[in-house]
């Protein structure tokens, strides 16, 4: 039957076929198993077999402080993140962006933090963090400042997650905003400059405007990514001091892997699923805007 | 030139180190470390100048298996790959020619998806099979990394080859298939570099999913490495050493590769 012209006859069927029978067993199966065991309240260690509690699972999950601390700490982490690597991506790609001696390897050099294992990064970082021996407070103390304890302290440790994932992640905004202004045409900035306006009314009148589908874009993608954050905040604190940066992510690897409680664990996965959910369905219709 | 003209250029240069500096030093610093005995990384104020030593290498090498690491995340990578592009390719092709909108969304899902709301499920089918710890299980966990990112980029490349060449293809009496493989693949060969370097590059990077379905037999580096600090006393130099390995074959695969991963990293906000 799957003679050539069978296939040839149903290629819009038959060329995604795979595909898509590989993500609905892989993607959408596990998604709707989850779905089913947030309405138990299956806890491996308890020995007994899951139970349907209905919504009681989600009601004891809302009644959890933990639960809501890491909800505010994953925004936390994000908007800090997602914010300063859109303003600071967008600096150095006005500063890159034009011909010169070395663009190549300063374009190169952007592309090595994201292509570094985040788990090595983040081990890394540790050590540079380590309060008597890192490079951090040597720094601090050259410029003449005390001494910080970082990842350890707990009001420090999530701003000093954002700086790895900033040192990561805003070459990719960079990379990104370089794109978008290459793009650009050239006409609104030759009469801008006729008109005799200055560098900084051309940037906030003509660039900015201009280039905010592109930056709208990346922000929503990188700030999908930074809620996913998971490999450095494992690696480097584990969701410590105490739980002071366990987000989402940790929240729900712990509940799943360390105590077991899977009914719980599953409804923390399903918020997370419809925050991504909602994201997702934002960047496919920015993505048709960009396309028209 | 004036010297107007060369004050602007250096101002110029002066602002672009401030950009390169602060992204290298991490890296350039982890290197450095990785060539310090115990005694020269603890030593603070950091030391600059120091004898370098290659121990650290061979311990990762000799007391730790990192070959055998190396080769699984390899085999992984590798494999992960190579399916996601026979499955990706024709429903990317499928997606440019016939607008499956429904199956675009689909994949963009599959792409945006924490990891963490399928490795509970996954686990708990695997252990049912007794695939935790084959490479089977990780191989197909990371095909779910991969799909995403060729089709994701595929799409757009189809959708710009030009129909005339297929349709002239058609009109000679080829099928779909035949057209698909002998006249689109072979045009689109910059995106199939560039799904393909980034799949890997994923792949090799990914922590999540070895974490929990590798134990001996089938450990990735991502593991390994950070299995490296949970001893109770961190050898940093070995540590950094195991970062350089890690790290390494992503930075050349990066410069073998270059314009075709920067396309492929903003492709998803740039349109093609």
């Amino acid at each position: 039957m799957l003679d050539s012209s069978f296939i040839d006859r149903h290629t819009k069927i038959l060329f995604p076929l795979p595909a898509v029978l590989f993500v609905a067993l892989m993607m959408v199966f596990p998604v709707f198993y989850t779905f089913t065991i947030s309405f138990s309240n299956w806890n491996l260690t308890s020995g007994l077999p899951p139970q349907f509690v209905g919504f009681k699972t989600y009601l004891s999950i809302l009644q959890e402080s933990r639960f809501w601390y890491a909800l505010g700490r994953t925004f936390y982490f994000t908007v800090l993140a997602v914010t300063i690597e859109t303003v600071l991506g967008m600096i150095w790609a006005l500063i890159l962006n034009r011909e010169f001696l070395g663009k190549n390897l300063a374009k190169l050099s952007l592309l090595l933090p994201m292509v570094s294992t985040p788990v090595a990064i983040g081990i890394a970082w540790t050590l540079f963090y380590e309060p008597t021996i890192g490079l951090a407070n040597w720094v601090l103390q050259s410029a003449g400042l005390a001494p910080l304890n970082w990842i350890a302290d707990k009001q420090l440790v999530i701003p000093s997650l954002v700086i790895v994932d900033i040192w990561q992640w805003t070459p990719m905004m960079t990379l990104i905003m370089l794109a978008g202004l290459a793009g650009l045409s050239v006409e609104p900035y030759e009469s801008a400059r006729v008109d005799g306006a200055n560098g900084i009314q051309i940037f906030w009148r003509i660039t900015l405007p201009m280039v905010s589908p592109v930056i709208l874009t990346a922000v929503v993608l990188r700030s999908i990514d930074a809620l996913k954050t998971y490999d450095i905040i494992y690696a480097m604190t584990n969701g410590g001091p105490g739980f002071a940066s366990e987000t989402l992510n940790i929240y729900a690897y712990n509940l799943s892997f360390n105590y077991f409680r899977l009914g719980h664990a599953s409804v923390v996965l399903f918020f997370l699923f419809v925050v991504v959910m909602i994201l997702s369905y934002l960047v496919a219709k920015l993505r048709q805007r960009l396309e028209e | 030139m004036t010297t107007k003209k060369i004050v602007t250029k250096l101002i110029f240069y002066i602002l672009v180190l401030f950009v390169v500096i602060p992204i290298l030093f991490p890296l350039v610093w982890i290197f450095i470390s990785s060539i310090k005995t115990q005694v020269d990384i603890t030593a603070y104020p950091p030391k600059w100048v120091f004898t370098p030593t290659l121990q650290n290498y061979s311990k990762v090498f000799q007391e730790q298996n990192f070959l055998k690491f190396f080769y699984n995340s390899t085999i992984v990578g590798v494999t992960a790959v190579f399916f996601s592009l026979i499955l990706g390719l024709p429903a990317a092709y499928s997606i440019a020619r016939y607008k499956q909108e429904k199956l675009n969304l689909l994949i963009l899902i599959a792409r945006l998806m924490p990891g963490i709301a399928l490795l509970l499920p996954w686990y708990l089918l695997f252990s049912r099979l007794m695939l935790i710890d084959t490479y089977i299980s990780l191989i197909l966990s990371h095909m779910l990394i991969g799909l995403p990112i060729v089709v994701w980029i595929m799409t757009s490349f189809f959708a710009s080859v030009p129909l005339e060449i297929e349709e002239s293809a058609r009109v000679d009496g080829a099928t779909h298939q035949r057209t698909f493989i002998s006249i689109v693949l072979p045009v689109s060969t910059p995106g199939i570099v560039t799904s393909t370097t980034l799949a890997f590059l994923f792949s090799w990077n990914n922590f999540m999913f070895s974490q929990v379905l590798s134990m001996e037999r089938t450990k990735t580096l991502p593991i390994a490495v950070y299995n490296f600090v949970s001893y109770a006393e961190v050898d940093w130099g070995a540590v950094m050493a195991a970062t350089v390995v890690i790290i390494a074959p992503a930075i050349v695969l990066t410069m073998l590769f270059q314009k075709y991963v920067v396309r492929g990293l903003t492709m998803g906000a740039v349109k093609g």
